[in-house]
């Protein structure tokens, strides 16, 4: 989970919008979690900017932060 | 391998005691079982402690030969058993084998954690630990957002609605109002607990346990001395522990705990019995989803018949077969590390037909499903009337 390499585009397997954070998030609340199915296989779990998803939805890997992978809906 | 009796069970109320600290937690729930065993602390020949985040919630550790000592268990082994919510699930299965494999007669189990001495963001904190550290908590997941992404998927894959899940809490509220142990005696609406605030979308206040302080006892010896204590012997007709992966995203599909599954089919082999055969259940009602996906694991209903199978009453203390009639994490309480022994105890009481007001009617037969984390560890107990 670790090698940038794995961030492929993949769909959203299922997801969570977290209000009750861990102490270190609490500014970001409420924020978009999500299990992806990744298009070269397996699942990782990434947050979600933008626009919220639903299960089933494309998303494109966006930026890395504090080695947390972030994704969003490609644009339309 | 022999047969092995519960004879002795002994627990401390669940809830919030800011004056109590953690080993008079412990040694409390132990001499009552003892007591209840008609047992010296000195004729104890092993003690295994079942307890989570002792040292991160209260800073003491070596913990199991603390509360012995206390307790006036000395000069044997007294070992902790760390599994996370299953912690004393886990203490039970081992301290189950031992007596099985004859190492020893009497062994106490005891199960115990203090929780409300912390913020509540500190405690959510502690018990991420039991997650992946660096994957699905890195990320920002809480248990509550764990379990609510496996909600998310079951109601995706099989339709399982906010009002099926809400039909747990209010289920177990009613039932947790009638035990005189439980944490939160209230009566509590299926409207209210729709419209309590959200933890993790879909899950509000009212799909999660609760964080408490406790602990629970209980006393192992074979079935063969059973006859020597003064409680209806109890025996463990199938016991098992699994695991699985710790993370939720190393899982071909969330909306099962495969180790339960696995779990579940050891332990009907071993008693010789199917799911028909469980006449009430204690299950590990973390999250309201959890109990629903635990009936499913365990073979009382198909996969995705979960939620309208509570929805339908058939899992109240009046149903068909009541589920969590104690109240359950829900409601009686979920201090961590206490509550696989809690379980135990709470199914033991109704084989002895002692549950008062929460007595089911058909009580031969009780099954108690302990779980660790997200589901990486597993242990399934089934209990029947000597």
């Amino acid at each position: 989970m670790m090698a940038e390499t794995t961030y492929s585009p993949g769909s959203v397997y299922t997801e969570t919008v977290v209000w009750s954070p861990p102490e270190a998030y609490a500014n970001d609340v409420p924020y978009q979690l999500a299990i992806l199915d990744l298009d070269g296989g397996g699942k990782l779990t990434v947050r979600i900017l933008g626009d919220r998803v639903q299960i089933g939805d494309r998303v494109t890997f966006a930026e890395s932060r504090n080695g947390v992978p972030y994704y969003r809906k490609p644009a339309a | 391998m022999r047969p092995v009796a519960v004879v002795g069970i002994g627990k401390t109320a669940f809830g919030a005691f800011p004056d109590r600290d953690l080993r008079s937690l412990g040694v409390e729930a132990g001499l009552n079982c003892l007591k209840d065993a008609g047992v010296e602390p000195g004729r104890v020949e092993a003690f295994y402690l079942g307890n989570f985040a002792g040292p991160s919630f209260v800073g003491q550790n070596h913990l199991a030969p603390y509360i012995a000592g206390a307790m006036g268990i000395t000069g044997v082994p007294a070992t902790r058993f760390e599994a996370a919510c299953a912690s004393s699930g886990s203490a039970f299965f081992h301290a189950y084998s031992s007596v099985a494999a004859g190492l020893y007669d009497l062994v106490l189990v005891t199960g115990v954690e203090k929780m409300t001495s912390q913020p509540t963001p500190r405690v959510s904190e502690i018990l991420a630990g039991a997650g992946d550290l660096a994957g699905e908590v890195k990320a920002g997941a809480t248990f509550a957002a764990l379990f609510a992404m496996v909600a998310r998927r079951h109601m995706y894959q099989y339709g399982t609605t906010r009002e099926q899940l809400a039909a747990v809490a209010v289920k177990n509220h009613a039932n947790a109002a009638k035990n005189p142990y439980a944490h939160m005696r209230k009566v509590i609406t299926l409207e209210q607990a729709l419209k309590s605030k959200p933890v993790a979308e879909p899950l509000t206040l009212y799909d999660c346990s609760l964080v408490s302080d406790g602990a629970a006892s209980v006393l192992l010896a074979p079935l063969e001395r059973a006859a020597e204590f003064p409680g209806r012997p109890v025996v463990v007709a199938g016991m098992a522990q699994t695991s699985g992966p710790v993370a939720l995203d190393q899982r071909e599909d969330v909306t099962t705990f495969a180790a339960v599954k696995k779990a579940g089919e050891k332990v009907y082999r071993m008693a010789g019995m199917t799911p028909a055969d469980i006449q009430f259940a204690e299950l590990h009602d973390c999250f309201t989803i959890a109990e629903v996906i635990a009936t499913e694991d365990l073979g009382f209903v198909k996969p995705g018949e979960g939620g309208p199978y509570v929805e339908r009453g058939c899992t109240a203390i009046g149903g068909s077969r009541p589920v969590n009639p104690s109240g359950g994490l829900k409601a009686k309480g979920h201090p961590v590390g206490a509550t696989g022994a809690g379980q135990i105890f709470d199914v033991v009481e109704q084989i002895r037909g002692q549950a008062g007001e929460r007595q089911v009617k058909h009580h031969e037969v009780g099954l108690a499903q302990n779980l660790g984390g997200s589901g990486a560890t597993a242990v399934v107990t089934i209990l029947r009337a000597a």
